[in-house]
């Protein structure tokens, strides 16, 4: 039982969601690097943690429903955890360097 | 015109967390949820003393599926951006947006999908003259913005929990 | 068989590997303390997905379980560093 027993209908949209995840995940961790500003760099991370994180999940959802033979979506837990929990995080963060930046 | 839904919401998605969690249906995990629905719900009520009747499911739904497309769109916005810092640098900026949103889980929803949305993070919300903050990455045009939190956002989240 | 799925999950695994790169060096580099706090929270998210790719590459279960549990600490850490900085402690009288 491993990533090579998935059925096909299964890896197919697997492998485009898990490359799609991988590279939208890359580059907003880039966008850690590549902008200037910590004002700017807040909003780079928030795309690996939005659509990145859902392409994963998505993908885990798949391969382990078709590996299982029965429905296994636990990992919508995960997908709306990181949804409600990440904002919280960022909006925290933002307050705080604007308070920082103004003393 | 506020009334009472007909399921119990938090109970519901308590019970549902947890059969998610065990990942079975059996009869015993699904008692045990409910009992622990039950008493995790009654313990909550004496925490929060606003019990949220969001309505109009239909709205809702609407609203999901607009931001999810909205999430797709800034997340290829932002990732040009990143991809093209080394010519030019994106300018940031504040918009000042004035809500009529009042109810506070109407609120709470606004700034999840504002700040789940690449590009935008909420960052303060005046309490006395209701006045949002927002932060934009890329802020080209300022009356944009205020249109489209208000139109695309506001309004349905007023639709539903007001 | 099929042999587009593995290379897929190392292909992911490569690129969360490399974000995770990014994400140190901007931990390590970072001039002010919320950019370090950003950069943690951003190691946490890849790290989780990195698990959860490992669970998809040994089909595996259980590193859902390990995933999850990342992520709730991760959130918690991040929370309570950010809230420090804040107002300066983490649970208020």
């Amino acid at each position: 039982m491993s990533a090579a027993d998935v059925p096909l209908w299964a890896a197919l949209p697997a492998t485009v969601l898990l490359i799609c995840g991988g590279l939208l995940t890359l580059v907003g961790s880039l966008g850690l690097l590549r902008l200037d500003s910590f004002f700017a760099r807040i909003h780079a991370p928030t795309m690996g943690g939005t659509l990145g994180a859902g392409c994963v999940l998505l993908a885990s959802m798949l391969t382990s429903t078709a590996l299982a033979e029965r429905l296994v979506i636990h990992e919508l837990l995960i997908t709306l955890f990181i949804l409600i929990t990440a904002p919280v995080t960022t909006t925290l963060l933002m307050r705080a360097a604007m308070l920082r930046s103004r003393e | 015109m506020k009334r009472p839904p007909l399921l119990p919401l938090l109970p519901v998605v308590l019970a549902i967390v947890w059969l998610l969690l065990n990942d079975s249906l059996s009869l015993g995990h699904v008692l045990l949820g409910l009992v622990f629905a039950v008493l995790v719900s009654a313990a909550v009520r004496l925490l929060r003393p606003l019990p949220a009747w969001p309505q109009r499911l239909h709205v809702a739904i609407h609203l999901c599926w607009q931001v999810f497309l909205d999430i797709v769109r800034s997340n290829i916005d932002v990732g040009r951006v990143i991809l093209g810092a080394t010519r030019r640098q994106p300018t940031i900026g504040f918009v000042k947006i004035p809500l009529d949103l009042r109810d506070p889980h109407g609120l709470a929803m606004l700034s999840i999908i504002v700040t789940g949305t690449p590009g935008t993070v909420w960052s303060g919300l005046d309490p006395a003259t209701n006045v949002l903050t927002l932060h934009v990455l890329d802020l080209q045009d300022e009356e944009a913005w205020v249109r489209t939190i208000k139109h695309r956002y506001e309004r349905p989240l007023m639709g539903i929990f007001e | 068989m099929n042999a587009i799925l593995p290379f897929a999950v190392n292909f992911a695994l490569a690129c969360f590997a490399l974000a995770m790169v990014c994400a140190l060096i901007r931990l390590l580099r970072g001039p002010a303390a919320q950019d370090r706090i950003l950069a943690l929270d951003t190691l946490y998210i890849n790290g989780m997905l990195t698990i959860l790719m490992l669970g998809i590459g040994f089909g595996a279960a259980i590193y859902f379980d390990i995933a999850l549990l990342i992520a709730l600490f991760g959130f918690v850490g991040s929370t309570a560093m950010a809230k420090f900085l804040l107002r300066g402690e983490v649970i208020e009288p």
